[in-house]
């Protein structure tokens, strides 16, 4: 890429400046959509949740689907940026804002999902242990609670890790503008000067995060996957669920983020910085999770079939031939058989539109996975004379949607807030010795070293 | 507990009983065929054989109140917990609605109140005054009808003696015209459902999962098949 520092800065920048007629119509038809949700909630809320399809058995279904869905879509970010940051791949340079950005959303969303399933939502701080006139801590035992614990510390560790190395852009944002913007971009750059000292202790946050926050994004979803496996029920009760869980998140989360980076390419224009290499990096990655995925599915499945206990077995049949099986195949087809011939092939990996073929269908297919997951075990669980089965409502339906508008929305005013290319960080991927800022770091050392 | 499967006739009077003791709602024929019925205790059928040879097994199943109960350590906010007598208690006012209690509880015995309760005229008329009614958005489940057993203790303790098996008894219990429920104290060795729980016929629900309830179930004893042999 030979561009000058400016015609980065002019790229990267322009759509803080200028936004066309059609963000404004993309951008009012998704707060519709999040308002509808919204509606539906207060609507449950008011009624209870006899609005719902749930059911007995079925106690938990959609809702909770979504929260492991959204869980899983947050691991793209943080999580591949920091492993891509300590190894120092190079390549990450351009994806790793718009990669964390995502968790950041989609983890604030799934950490709404609780609390639309509780049946008395308005309690939910009985979940913090604080001195009360109740005179009870919550229960320590209980996984949902480990679960409180772990959404909040990843979602503070993310927020941090996307905006710390964000001060550098805004303090060039806040340089370049005038007026309101001058004002508001100088509050959040926190007085950022670019002095060397401030650029070590950058680097340095930046270091100690990026292997901090890998351990945290793990524990994440194994101790979401514990919400299911600590409980006796046929189906969840399984060690290899944590392991499982967390591949699967990595692997949906890489999946969201190739689908949000070709938008981002194509809306905002940004060609020439979100280059065909990164999606082709990417889609190994995704080809690597997609195998791991089938591999999971398959070890799950043939020790259940071995093992033959009569309760995980009624499970086992409903997934396999039984009501969910259509959903299973579907699974299946949308996890392994679709995406991995497309990304083992080179020349199908290298072009952007078949990566973006190959990743929707595992969106579909990982949401699916999470709610073959919980339904059929609830439905087929132990006595036969109490089987079930489930059936959304347009509650649920329509709060499921609004999710969806309400991860396109924040993203679309994030990308016209935050410049969603990292500058300071691309600058110092280029080979010009006048590119890079600050050129006494070890960060820019390496960088220069690297591409050049 | 124990209950007598010998006995048992699959008359469902232990059903109407407990909905009138433990003012449990009618949720009405609607939401009942959505599975939104609460029954604290129901009669399981089972059919055994092929037709015309067919025998029906009833199972009364209610709250087995285990003593390694799977819904309480689940519960986040204390409302599900294990009281010192033994019975799983449930406390509906900590009870924040995540229904993680009853995915955790393989016999299905926890219900959940999806809208607040109603009752059938003139049902609403006839509430027990001992027992608390739940609201929308919380589990609820067989207590072991835990106001008989307290007001059955300040009894004893205000006449200063010790309880007298059989001097207290669930709602189910008493209206079994079969007699096949037996309720009573499994901690004191002379207690009548302490001898039968030791029956070679006893059996508890589920027992490979280690949930180790409190009621025993008396399986139906060979004389059958002697006879219809």
């Amino acid at each position: 890429m030979n561009k000058t520092p400016e015609q980065i800065n002019k790229d990267l920048l322009r759509p803080i400046y200028h936004a066309t007629w059609r963000f404004y119509v993309t951008a009012a038809i998704l707060a519709a959509l999040v308002a509808a949700a919204l509606f539906a909630w207060g609507y449950q809320m008011y009624y209870g949740l006899g609005i719902s399809g749930l059911n007995r058995p079925v106690f938990w279904a959609f809702y909770i689907t979504n929260f492991v869905f959204w869980i899983g879509i947050s691991h793209a970010g943080t999580l591949i940026s920091a492993i891509l940051r300590v190894c120092n791949a190079s390549w990450r340079r351009p994806v790793t804002r718009c990669a964390e950005a995502i968790t950041v959303f989609s983890l604030s969303i799934a950490g709404l999902f609780p609390l639309i399933h509780l049946g008395r939502p308005w309690l939910f701080f009985w979940l913090i242990p604080y001195p009360s006139e109740r005179g009870i801590w919550p229960q320590f035992r209980s996984p949902l609670l480990w679960d409180f614990f772990a959404i909040n510390t990843y979602l503070i560790g993310s927020v941090t890790f996307l905006l710390l190395p964000s001060f550098p852009d805004f303090a060039l944002i806040r340089d370049r503008a005038s007026g309101w913007r001058r004002k508001v971009y100088g509050i959040i750059s926190l007085g950022w000067r670019g002095t060397p000292k401030q650029w070590h202790r950058l680097e340095m946050a930046m270091r100690i995060m990026a292997v901090a926050i890998i351990p945290v994004a793990v524990s994440v979803h194994t101790i979401v996957s514990w919400d299911f496996a600590m409980a006796p029920v046929p189906g969840w009760h399984s060690t290899v669920f944590g392991p499982c869980f967390v591949a699967g998140a990595i692997f949906s989360g890489i999946a969201a983020l190739i689908v949000a980076m070709a938008l981002l390419r194509k809306l905002l224009h940004l060609e020439e910085y979100l280059r065909p290499i990164h999606f082709d990096n990417l889609g190994k990655l995704l080809l690597v999770m997609s195998l791991l995925w089938f591999y999971f599915v398959f070890a799950e499945r043939l020790t259940t079939w071995y093992g033959n206990f009569p309760g995980e077995m009624s499970v086992f049949w409903s997934t396999q031939i039984g009501r969910f099986s259509p959903l299973f195949w579907t699974m299946v087809f949308c996890n392994f058989l679709i995406p991995a011939p497309i990304l083992a092939i080179k020349k199908l990996r290298n072009k952007i539109g078949w990566t973006v073929v190959a990743s929707v269908p595992i969106i579909i297919g990982m949401w699916l996975e999470r709610f073959l997951i919980i339904v059929p075990s609830l439905s087929y669980k132990y006595l036969p004379y109490n089987f079930g089965t489930y059936r959304p409502s347009w509650v649920e339906i329509i709060i499921t949607i609004g999710t969806f508008a309400a991860m396109g929305l924040l993203y679309l005013i994030f990308s016209r807030v935050f410049p969603i290319i990292s500058i300071w960080e691309l600058k110092l991927g280029m080979p010009k010795k006048e590119a890079a800022p600050e050129l006494t770091t070890q960060e820019a050392a390496a960088g220069q070293t690297q591409a050049g | 507990m124990v209950i007598d499967e010998d006995r048992c006739t699959g008359c469902e009077a232990c059903v109407a009983a407990c909905h009138a003791e433990n003012n449990i709602a009618t949720v009405g024929d609607d939401e009942a065929a959505r599975g939104r019925a609460l029954h604290w205790i129901r009669v399981e059928r089972y059919y055994e054989g092929d037709f015309p040879d067919i025998r029906v097994k009833y199972r009364p199943v209610l709250c087995q109140q285990c003593s390694d109960a799977p819904c309480e350590p689940v519960c986040p906010t204390y409302a599900s917990y294990q009281n010192n007598e033994g019975l799983n208690a449930q406390i509906y006012n900590r009870c924040i609605g995540t229904r993680y209690c009853a995915n955790a509880c393989p016999y299905m015995v926890r219900f959940f109140n999806f809208y607040n309760p109603v009752w059938d005229k003139p049902l609403d008329l006839q509430f027990n005054p001992d027992v608390s009614l739940r609201s929308v958005g919380i589990m609820e489940k067989c207590t072991f009808c835990i106001q008989r057993i307290k007001s059955a203790e300040i009894n004893a303790k205000a006449e200063k003696r010790p309880l007298k098996d059989g001097e207290f008894n669930s709602a189910c219990v008493q209206s079994c015209p079969a007699g096949a429920m037996i309720f009573g104290d499994l901690n004191d060795p002379e207690s009548r459902v302490s001898r039968l729980s030791k029956s070679n016929r006893g059996t508890t629900f589920l027992e490979e999962l280690g949930t180790h309830p409190k009621v025993v179930y008396l399986k139906r004893d060979t004389w059958h098949d002697e006879q219809n042999a």
